[in-house]
């Protein structure tokens, strides 16, 4: 371990940028039917204290944009532009070992399955021994113990100075998730990444754990990214949303933008197959007909194209990321329809969603 | 841990009383042929064969015969009558210093070098260290151990006088045991290590798309770290299984061709003279020394997968 040698790591948020940017990112892995472009030109800053949404369906490049955040897309196989930079400095340049110091200690990451991200060979505590003393070896074996089992107190485990000594298959998910949680603030970075943190949890856990994050996120000015693909989520903890498809982002704008004056004709399709319990309930839940094109092989123009019950000539031309709305200059979207036509057609049976393709 | 170390003795010792009926059955029960005649030799006498079927119980009934005879090799008292009447367990008790050396030392060898290849191989997995220690791994498990063996003996004891030609040197003189082991050390070994270095380049691959090690990797470690306390830890386990079972055959006799090729008169040694004399009390013998062995280090096995996977501990009390 040289991590005491090293200079000390910039101070979040210093030099009065954002905390984190990400600009124009893309991401391309190598396949054997062709070059898969995951992430296709994605940028976003993140505050201190802010959260941030990234939501969209399975492959639409969601995860790979917050795993190359940190480095962890990097392989033979994978093409990695654009720039991410952490209170200024960029990371994409930096070497392995310069990012295993960012990793854990400035941006932390919890996944989606609590179930299979622990080693089941450690104790829960000792894993999160290990994420200490990998970025501080001068606190000793105790020392660090103790903080485990401190910091499994905080994310609300009981009787937790034992539960520390236990292996993961001894955790029910929820606490799982928790001590994936607690081994991200272990460091106390100013960066957590949480990858579908709910997804394989059931309802009521989910919820205690998004309110976990939500109270880290206020408490302690924690910046937080959420990728998710449930829009339930995003209501209930984001400040600002990414709509991603295809590997672009197709619209972004704060939580009441996106649920209340979508742009985009996905984000409509997305809002429209929530279950709304203050409304009567459909016979069948409205879906967004057709499935994500396949990476290898996207449709000329608009990626939504195919799927899009509203499409019409200009579509064949890719829209930019822009604001279309005069009044809200924050508000971007990738649709060529008029902002009064959009206004007019997410307008089904009384609330936002997605006509069905005649 | 200790309830799941006795349950699994127990259990040991279940297995091995199957064994032992198992082999009772086929060695008396399943030939047409007279067993007191076998027994006796080939130019017994009458009185000869008449005395066998006395002392192994063929004129009582079957639980009585297995009873018998497994008290005839368990105390010690089974005498072989094929080969020179020696005293069956006294000459397996004498063959496991020699068959220990063997299969001790040649499993510290394969055991470095399959993990050790293995490992440089699932780090460049696809890359031309990769084909190249492959390449060397086919060859290893390729190679017989008796062409090996052979080409060994041939090239550097007569040839070239660089290691004692055979047989066993105690351990007493630990340079003269060592020199006189160290070709069929290696012959034992190559086969293993190719075989062994296989198995953990595709287990470490299995494991390095586990999802606690892209956990490890998001918390910082090195990447050294990553593949030693998470990928290799983890990938160790089939190695464990393998293990168990290779060394509880070779230890149990099964290192024939290398104990006759290299003249060491170990339990494999034995096996073989008794073969080749259709000495069936011997074999009897052997093989259930063989199926001790086997079953003792499968129970090591579970014992030691308690030890690597804290899951298994639970057992069937986690259900």
């Amino acid at each position: 371990m040289s991590a005491a040698t090293e200079a000390a790591p910039a101070q979040p948020g210093a030099g009065g940028g954002p905390l984190l940017a990400v600009e124009n990112l893309r991401v391309g892995f190598a396949t054997e039917d062709g070059r898969v472009q995951a992430v296709d030109g994605v940028s976003f800053e993140l505050e201190p204290g802010e959260v941030l949404a990234i939501v969209g369906e399975s492959g639409s490049g969601k995860s790979v944009t917050a795993q190359t955040v940190i480095g962890l897309t990097r392989s033979p196989n994978s093409h990695i532009e654009g720039s991410v930079r952490l209170s200024g400095e960029e990371l994409t340049t930096q070497s392995e070992s310069q990012l295993q110091k960012v990793r854990g200690s400035q941006i932390a990451m919890i996944f989606q399955d609590p179930m299979t991200s622990l080693n089941p060979v450690y104790t829960v505590g000792k894993q999160i021994v290990e994420a200490i003393r990998a970025h501080d070896s001068s606190i000793g074996k105790k020392a660090a113990h103790a903080r485990a089992a401190e910091l499994l107190g905080a994310v609300g485990i009981a009787d937790s100075e034992r539960r520390v000594d236990d292996y993961p298959h001894e955790f029910s998910g929820g606490m799982r998730q928790r001590a994936m949680i607690a081994m991200g603030l272990a460091l106390e970075p100013s960066v957590l990444i949480a990858d579908e943190p709910t997804t394989a949890l059931d309802v009521t856990i989910q919820a205690q754990i998004l309110h976990l994050i939500q109270d880290l996120n206020r408490s302690r000015g924690l910046a937080t990214i959420l990728i998710t693909h449930d829009l339930g989520v995003v209501a209930e903890v984001a400040d600002r949303v990414l709509v991603m498809y295809a590997g672009k982002v197709v619209e972004q704008g704060t939580l009441d933008d996106i649920f209340y004056d979508p742009q985009h004709p996905y984000t409509w399709g997305l809002l429209g197959s929530l279950t709304r319990l203050d409304q009567p309930r459909p016979h069948r839940l409205p879906q967004i007909s057709g499935s994500p094109p396949s990476l290898l092989r996207l449709p000329k123009g608009c990626a939504f194209r195919p799927r899009c019950p509203h499409e019409f000539a200009k579509c064949k031309e890719v829209p930019g990321l822009e604001a279309r709305l005069p009044a809200d200059p924050n508000h971007c979207d990738r649709c060529w329809l008029e902002p009064e036509q959009k206004a007019r057609l997410r307008e089904i049976e009384g609330r936002i969603g997605l006509e069905e393709p005649a | 841990m200790l309830r799941f170390a006795v349950r699994r003795l127990l259990g040991a010792i279940a297995v091995l009383f199957a064994i032992s009926v198992l082999v009772f059955l086929i060695f008396n029960v399943v030939p047409a042929t007279n067993p007191a005649q076998r027994i006796a030799g080939k130019n017994a006498t009458p009185q000869l064969i008449k005395n066998v079927e006395k002392e192994w119980g063929f004129d009582k009934s079957l639980p009585e015969q297995y009873w018998t005879q497994m008290k005839l090799i368990f105390t010690g008292e089974a005498t072989s009558y094929s080969l020179a009447h020696i005293n069956i367990d006294e000459r397996i008790l004498e063959g496991i210093p020699v068959t220990a050396s063997l299969c001790i030392g040649a499993a510290i060898i394969w055991l470095a070098f399959g993990i050790l290849l293995g490992y440089i191989s699932a780090m460049n997995a696809g890359g031309l260290v990769d084909r190249f220690v492959t390449v060397i791994a086919l060859i290893g498990i390729s190679m017989p151990v008796f062409w090996l063996a052979s080409i060994f003996l041939y090239y550097l004891t007569y040839k070239v006088e660089l290691f004692p030609a055979s047989g066993y040197e105690p351990l007493s003189n630990p340079g003269k045991w060592a020199s006189h082991l160290i070709l069929p050390w290696i012959s034992l070994a190559v086969l293993f290590a190719g075989f062994y270095s296989r198995v953990l380049r595709s287990s470490m691959l299995d494991v390095m798309n586990e999802d606690y090690v892209r956990t490890a990797r998001a918390k910082g470690l090195s990447q050294r770290r990553v593949t030693v306390r998470h990928v290799l830890r983890n990938s160790l386990i089939p190695i464990v299984t393998l293990f168990g079972l290779d060394f509880g055959v070779l230890i149990g006799g099964g290192a024939i061709i290398t104990e006759s090729l290299f003249n060491l008169e170990g339990v494999g040694y034995f096996t073989a003279e008794a073969l080749g004399q259709q000495d069936f009390p011997s074999i009897m013998a052997v093989t259930i020394f063989g199926a001790f062995f086997i079953v003792l280090f499968n129970t090591f096995v579970d014992i030691a997968y308690a030890y690597l996977d804290p899951r298994i501990r639970l057992g069937t009390s986690a259900v």
